[in-house]
């Protein structure tokens, strides 16, 4: 993805990676690890049975202000942002004039006029371009490059949180609030992207480290690199932008129409609105769908899906080995007519037609807070 | 005595007559990481040297095995088929990959021993 001539950036916890024995790889233009010594097997089954750390320090993080910001931003997201409450964080994309994806991002309300948006990492730039292409005057973007992004995640960070952050425990799912972790201001969503309760939280760059260490210390809490938390989203059945999401699928062939707004669907007015609005009355030609492979085989991106007669259907977007299901899953598009839960299909690995059915998403159940 | 050697690929074989014995060395898996699926070649296969053999797969990546001679596989290593994982434990023992009746025992002389092996991968590192 990135020119080898180019120096890799690095994130504020760098030192601390490098002190964790974490092995370091490029992605996005960014030096992370991919692991810590634990290995990815570990580090994934400790996230679903304690607490994992993550930086995603690579990721975006943008602030929008100004009178009418909501309103604004839904002309580019189908999300229903004039509704969410303050306080309140949201799951949402931006499409394109076709209808197709061009990021997945959370949206949090700060304040009537003020949004706060976490983008990927890939695509930070070219959100940032978009936004400012079509912001308006009396309008205010800040990037956020002055606070790195950690996120905590599994069944006991509730635990660890409780004791760098007293209120943190209270926090509703999908929500946002300035926090003190450790005595250092912050600003965390009660969210995550493996599924589990958790927490991300955005701290100032220079002290992000403080605060990574200050969770470390708790006896739940471990490191966990990029290749754990890639296993963690798949298996919690959730798209990674640039393999399951891109320009050319729509939020309704992705399984996301949850993410359109009741108001939107009826008014519209966000980029490719009549592609969407035309898929959710007909039905879209293709669907996101959950893979089971019968064996042990795992089933990588680009793997073809066919019909039991060796017909192409489609081809796998994310897949792998699922250490909490202890074995192989897989998400990919096949047309809408076969996605139905137990269907049987093919998947060609290596040449060879491999057995596998069509499931319902989670491969394991999500577990986020419910009070 | 058994005669071990080595390809720049990481793999091993071990030589008793004209039968070779092939895994992948313990540097191997330790930069694949946990190894959750091993496919391994049918007996009777022809492989030719440095021809894809396997191919392993640790949680994040599938990786190929290549034959570091060549050869007709005459048996596989069942255990892996449940117990992937022992390629972690006892990469250079228990979990060999296949064995396999050498075409040419000659072109064991273009492999590294022991030593050079472990020279080679000190270089690596």
């Amino acid at each position: 993805m990135s020119d080898p001539a180019t120096p890799l950036l690095t994130t504020p916890l760098d030192a601390l990676h490098r002190d964790l024995g974490g092995k370091m790889v490029p992605f996005a233009g960014y030096a992370m690890p991919v692991q810590y010594p634990a290995g990815i097997l570990a580090e994934h089954l400790h996230t679903r049975a304690a607490a994992g750390l993550f930086d995603v320090s690579h990721m975006g993080q943008v602030e929008l202000a100004g009178p009418g910001i909501a309103a604004w931003l839904e002309t580019l997201v189908p999300g229903d942002i004039q509704s969410l409450g303050l306080g309140r964080t949201r799951y949402t994309v931006f499409t394109n004039d076709q209808g197709g994806i061009r990021d997945d991002l959370m949206v949090s309300k700060l304040a009537e006029d003020r949004l706060f948006l976490v983008v990927n990492a890939a695509c930070k730039q070219a959100d940032i371009a978009h936004l400012r292409a079509h912001l308006p005057a009396g309008l205010a973007l800040t990037e956020r490059t002055d606070r790195a992004l950690l996120a905590l995640q599994g069944p006991r960070a509730a635990e660890a949180m409780a004791t760098l952050a007293p209120e943190a425990p209270a926090m509703g799912f999908m929500s946002i609030r300035p926090l003190s972790v450790a005595g250092i201001d912050c600003l965390a969503t009660r969210s995550g992207y493996t599924g589990e309760d958790g927490w991300e939280i955005s701290a100032p760059a220079d002290r992000a480290a403080d605060v990574a260490r200050a969770l470390l210390a708790h006896p739940a809490v471990r490191p966990v690199g990029l290749g754990a938390r890639d296993s963690l989203r798949l298996e919690a059945g959730l798209c990674l932008y640039g393999a399951d999401i891109d320009t050319a699928t729509t939020p309704v062939e992705a399984g996301l129409s949850w993410v359109i707004g009741k108001r939107r669907r009826e008014q519209g007015g966000f980029p490719g609105a009549a592609v969407v609005q035309r898929q959710l009355r007909d039905g879209p030609p293709r669907l996101r769908v959950g893979l089971r492979p019968d064996g042990r085989a795992p089933a990588r991106a680009h793997t073809e899906i066919t019909d039991p007669e060796g017909n192409r259907l489609g081809e796998v977007t994310s897949g792998g080995f699922g250490p909490s299901v202890d074995g192989p899953v897989a998400m990919g598009y096949i047309p809408a007519a076969a996605a139905r839960p137990g269907h049987a299909v093919k998947l060609v690995v290596r040449g060879k037609p491999l057995d596998a059915r069509v499931t319902e998403m989670p491969f394991v159940p999500h577990r986020y807070f419910k009070p | 005595m058994s005669d071990v050697r080595f390809t720049k690929d990481h793999e091993w074989i071990r030589v008793e007559g004209d039968l070779g014995t092939v895994g992948i060395t313990d540097y191997a898996q330790h930069q694949l990481g946990d190894i959750v699926f091993v496919d391994l070649p049918e007996p009777g296969r022809d492989l030719a040297q440095g021809g894809e053999a396997a191919v392993v797969e640790s949680v994040k990546a599938a990786s190929e095995v290549y034959t570091p001679v060549a050869g007709t596989v005459t048996e596989n290593n069942d255990a892996l088929a449940d117990q992937p994982a022992l390629v972690n434990q006892s990469p250079e023992d228990g979990a060999w990959f296949f064995r396999l009746r050498l075409a040419d025992p000659a072109q064991l002389a273009g492999l590294m021993d022991r030593a050079a092996y472990d020279e080679y991968v000190k270089g690596l590192e």
